[in-house]
């Protein structure tokens, strides 16, 4: 499948900023099911670009922008070709081992609530627990088509009716590792969940780890393993590690954030 | 130099002067009170409070204006930021944070005067008053000594740029408030009390042989403003402390290659004051003269702070 | 305290006991004072948190020193360069290869599950491939020749500014005792520091710019800070005064920007870098760990080096140790049972009134039961605990510690120490300074040597040759009270009692 993906992210502040320095995590690699045919990253101001690897081995690309800047935009477009694979990640760069994705972070902690969910519904051999899980994930939440609140916890979301796709997958990955199962977050494009319309905030998505056949993709938006129409650029133990742009500024004011993403399966 | 060490050196040297300041003013403002035959009084401390400008900040405290409060006020009281305690506090910190561009000396000086304050609460009567004040202008001395001892380089004179930019301004703010007792309208000059204003004031600036020295026709007014405006024999008259910014600002610019609007604006400041007769202040009006001069001490501090990049 | 013992107490401090013989304890007092007086106005001053009244206060500091031998200061040195050589062989290989998990050394959760195993730096290999330049290794004694490691600190270990004060006021103070013993000089430790850290520097910079990264002049150690910039004559900086661009780290100078090439920072991993740790730190510099992960910069010690001093890895060192140097460790561990092995939990649950229990990731004694002095109660709370979750606990034995005359109240008398000696790993190889910070606990009995509960320093000789063969001092031989490092067999039964817990960083 081609995905061609549009994605602008616009950040004003209230007050000019001195400096802006940013982490991005924006670049795809490819995979054996994964092939980057163009990929751009950009912005409107006098920028300075360095990649580097982060210790979960995604791209990064550091921006470091002089000021004064009243606005940035950061537009970040191209074209990926991808194959089915049954959401069985292969051949992506893998520094860390499986074990590490057993530790759980502010944003993955499993309360008790949790724990008890995750018993209840994850019954079985690995895989069909986990399917077992991403399903009743998938069935507890409705879809909140609003940008995640910044910071939240799974264990936060857990007592919510509805959920962005940040939080199901932190809600999965939390209660996959009270399984005692490998879990990890991915973020990324993809038009699964928001189809057409415009995607409030990259996609996230959870991978698990299963013995025998490596890391498998699952998404509890859908409620269905990651197909082909799934971009994967960074993976961490959840959300914030694998945010597609930390930032540092220096200046006074507040900022606001504006979201322009379009995912496209190309010739649809 | 890192820039923060540049502006807390400065600083480092503001509050110091500041602290002497308020000591000296203390213990002028006691001498004038308390240990002379004829007290002054009320007035006297409401006078050392407009020179500090606290008056306000100790209006709110709700006391009345006597000896035992301003002077406890002006030493201990470190819920405003015109006592000698607070200015040490804030010498001491900017001490700390450059702590390895001083020597032992020159920190140990800040350090055993902000320990002379270490859980005080009342300066005394007015014979202690005196001691705690002598003591810190001990320790200031103690500093200002150890500071010349330093290697000649962008550390001391930073800190003596501070000094000398709060010199200027502690000076002027002395004159302007003072002002009308040097300069009584339709009264008698010369006489007793007078006398013992003036005295107060050359005591605050540690003139009163400097003064002797220098004029042989006894206290006059014009004399003391002279003194205190004009004469660069005098350490801390404005014509002192703005040479004195020229030449450190000289001094910087030769060590660090930077040169810019503050030195040009000090060299302006110390021409016009070179060419100028303290006379003509006097019959243009002291008081507006004074005003200026603070206004533009503190545009050239702005200045400083922009040309070492101090934010 | 009998005859007998002195034959054991190490005659070759005969002078030493002379010394104190000779001189008044109100002399001795007198000295003391003036050393405490001096640190006050030098300001070598510690924060204690919420402590409003006293918010600075000085660790107190003990005349008496305390003597090493020079043959037992070299066995010393030989164990603690083995044991710093595979703490940094251990970290290369965490973050990178993994050996020693794949040779089944270690269990991988232990390491994987490990919050200080930091993920965020993986897959970065510092200049040279040292991570834990400055070490400060905590022993314990208990007997002549029984030195034993409490705890490895390969973060940004403290104390090294009392070493070096404290031998200053020795040197002022008590200048006899200098011609009476041949003391090694810790003096070079601010020019080895910054040999060490130039020699770290990226390859390629000629002449290296080091600075001191420090948290800033309210933190409690800032004194130590400032005084180590100061004698290795490098800027003192705060994160404010950093600014990094394009993945080069430079400082903000009134002339304007310098290049930084090695970074003492004593800012805690999670602190570093706002953009890869905590968000929300204010300490910390954007874009430090880009840079230090380009190789424009060297962070010393390295982020990640908790992984290497934490109280589950330690219960390893043995194997670690022998895993790289391919020997036995020449310092041994105090002996520790790791509850998450079966047999271990049964015996420690067997025998929870003697021995000590600490959580693994727990520190500055929280966590911790100190069973000869646990209520029934809080054994029991313990029991249940470590039968709920053993692979949070490790447990060791209460350990009779070595005492060594001190200064106290009623005269001199024996308290318990602990010492800390300092160990700098650099591209030409490593070195231990001769000396350390004895820490002593100066109340009665008490094995609690932390400064912020009643602590004290004192000097640390090292001696470079046995006895004192200057000096034709003659032990009056009347007062075994004040004999140095008494014999084990000397301490009253309730001197027998926990380890101290280890330092404040």
């Amino acid at each position: 499948m081609r995905l061609i993906v549009d994605h602008r992210t616009t950040y004003r502040f209230t007050a000019p900023q001195a400096r802006l320095i940013q982490l991005l995590r924006v670049n795809p690699e490819d995979t054996h099911d994964q092939s980057v045919a163009s990929w751009n990253v950009h912005v409107d101001c006098d920028a300075r670009f360095r990649r580097g690897r982060d210790g979960f081995g995604n791209s990064t690309t550091m921006l470091y922008v002089d000021g004064p800047v009243d606005s940035i935009e950061i537009t970040v477009s191209g074209e990926v070709l991808t194959n089915p694979s049954n959401g069985i990640v292969h051949g992506a760069h893998e520094p860390l081992p499986p074990a590490l994705f057993l530790r759980e972070t502010v944003l993955t902690m499993a309360d008790l609530d949790m724990r008890d969910f995750a018993r209840d519904v994850g019954l079985g051999e690995p895989l069909a627990a986990l399917h077992a899980l991403n399903g009743a994930v998938h069935r507890r939440f409705a879809l909140d088509h609003g940008r995640p609140a910044a910071g939240q916890s799974a264990a936060t979301a857990f007592q919510h009716p509805t959920a962005t796709p940040r939080d199901l997958a932190q809600m999965f990955i939390a209660a996959a590792r009270s399984l005692g199962i490998p879990a990890r977050y991915v973020s990324g494009y993809s038009p699964a969940c928001f189809g057409d319309d415009a995607s409030p905030a990259p996609h996230g998505w959870a991978e698990a780890h299963v013995i025998g056949l490596g890391w498998v993709a699952f998404d509890s938006c859908t409620g269905l393993c990651a197909d082909e129409a799934y971009v994967r650029v960074a993976v961490a133990l959840d959300s914030a590690g694998a945010a597609p742009v930390a930032g540092s500024r220096l200046g006074e004011g507040e900022e606001a954030l504006d979201v322009d993403l379009h995912v496209d399966r190309a010739g649809q | 130099m890192l820039s923060r060490t540049a502006s807390s050196l400065y600083w480092l040297g503001r509050y110091v002067e500041r602290t002497d300041f308020i000591a000296r003013l203390v213990e002028a403002t006691v001498r004038l009170d308390v240990l002379s035959p004829r007290p002054a009084g009320e007035a006297a401390w409401a006078s050392a409070l407009a020179v500090s400008e606290t008056d306000s900040a100790f209006a709110k405290t709700g006391q009345s204006v006597t000896q035992n409060n301003v002077a406890r006020f002006l030493t201990v009281d470190s819920s405003h930021s015109g006592s000698i305690v607070r200015s040490l506090d804030m010498a001491r910190n900017n001490a700390r944070a450059v702590r390895t561009a001083l020597t032992k000396e020159a920190w140990t000086g800040i350090n055993r005067a902000w320990l002379l304050f270490d859980n005080r609460s009342s300066p005394g009567g007015a014979m202690a008053t005196l001691n705690l004040v002598e003591a810190v202008k001990a320790e200031t001395r103690g500093f200002e000594g150890a500071v010349h001892r330093m290697l000649r380089n962008q550390a001391t004179w930073f800190i003596r740029l501070g000094q000398a930019i709060e010199r200027a301004d502690n000076t002027a703010r002395l004159l302007d408030v003072k002002y009308h007792i040097l300069l009584p309208e339709g009264e008698r000059v010369g006489g007793v009390v007078d006398r013992d204003q003036w005295t107060t004031i050359l005591q605050t600036v540690s003139a009163v042989t400097a003064y002797r020295w220098l004029y042989s026709e006894g206290l006059k007014p014009a004399n003391v403003i002279d003194l205190l405006i004009a004469r660069p024999e005098l350490p801390r008259s404005l014509a002192a402390s703005v040479e004195e910014a020229v030449d450190i600002l000289n001094l910087l610019a030769k060590r660090t290659g930077l040169h810019g609007e503050a030195d040009r604006m000090a060299r302006n400041r110390h021409m016009r004051l070179a060419k100028m007769a303290s006379g003509a202040v006097i019959s243009r009006g002291l008081h507006q003269y004074l005003q200026g001069f603070i206004a533009e001490n503190d545009e050239l501090h702005r200045a400083v702070g922009r040309q070492f990049k101090f934010t | 305290m009998g005859q007998a013992g002195s034959t054991v107490a190490r005659p070759e401090l005969a002078a030493l006991g002379a010394w104190i013989d000779e001189t008044p304890d109100a002399e001795l007092r007198r000295r003391q004072q003036s050393a405490e007086a001096t640190f006050r106005q030098l300001g070598i001053t510690f924060a204690v948190y919420g402590d409003s009244d006293a918010s600075e206060r000085i660790i107190p500091f003990d005349i008496v020193p305390r003597v090493f031998l020079a043959d037992e200061w070299a066995r010393l040195s030989a164990g603690l360069v083995q044991r710093v050589e595979a703490i940094n062989a251990f970290l290369v290989d965490i973050y990178g290869e993994r050996k020693i998990l794949d040779a089944g050394v270690l269990p991988p959760d232990l390491i994987f599950g490990n919050a200080q195993f930091r993920p965020e730096i993986a897959g970065i290999r510092p200049p040279h491939d040292i991570w834990a330049h400055i070490c400060g290794i905590d022993l314990v004694r208990t007997g002549p020749d029984d030195f034993f490691v409490l705890e490895d600190n390969a973060r940004t270990p403290s104390g090294v500014s009392y070493m070096l004060e404290n031998r200053e006021a020795m040197l002022r103070l008590c200048p006899e005792l200098f011609r009476d013993f041949r003391v090694a000089a810790v003096d070079s430790y601010p020019d080895r520091l910054l040999e060490t850290m130039k020699s770290v520097a990226p390859e390629g910079v000629a002449a290296p710019v080091c600075v001191v990264l420090t948290p800033g002049h309210y933190n409690s150690a800032y004194y130590e800070h400032s005084f180590l910039a100061d004698s290795m004559g490098v800027e003192l900086v705060e994160a404010a005064d950093l600014v990094v661009d394009d993945d080069v780290v430079w400082m903000r100078t009134i002339a304007g920007r310098v290049k930084v090439d090695v970074i003492y920072r004593r800012i805690d991993d999670d602190y570093l870098d706002p953009l890869v740790f905590r968000p929300d730190s204010m300490l910390g510099v954007p874009g430090l760990i880009a840079a230090y992960a380009a190789g424009n910069v060297a962070l010393i010690n390295a982020p990640g080096n908790g992984i290497a001093d934490d109280k589950a890895i330690y219960s390893y060192m043995p194997e670690i140790v022998r895993f790289y140097s391919g020997g036995e460790a020449k310092l041994p561990n105090v002996e520790t049972w790791r509850c998450r092995e079966p047999q271990a939990l049964k015996y420690v649950l067997d025998n929870l009134k003697d021995v000590v229990v600490k959580l693994v990731d727990g520190s500055g004694g929280y966590g911790m039961l100190v069973g000869p002095t646990a209520t029934k109660a809080e054994i029991e709370t313990f029991r249940a605990a470590l039968i709920a979750k053993p692979h949070r606990y490790i447990a060791q034995p209460t350990l009779a510690l070595s005492t060594v005359p001190t200064l106290a109240d009623a005269g001199l008398a024996p308290r318990h120490v602990d010492f800390r000696p300092f160990v700098l790993t650099g591209s030409k190889g490593v070195q231990v300074v001769p000396g350390g910070l004895t820490r002593v606990a100066l109340k009665e009995g008490s094995l609690v040597v932390n400064s912020s509960q009643g602590g004290g320093t004192k000097d640390s000789f090292v001696l470079m040759d046995n006895g004192a063969a200057r000096g034709q001092r003659q032990s009056q031989g009347q007062s075994q009270a004040l004999r140095p490092e008494l014999p084990l067999h000397h301490l009253p039964e309730e001197a027998n009692g926990r380890p101290p817990p280890a330092g404040a960083e």
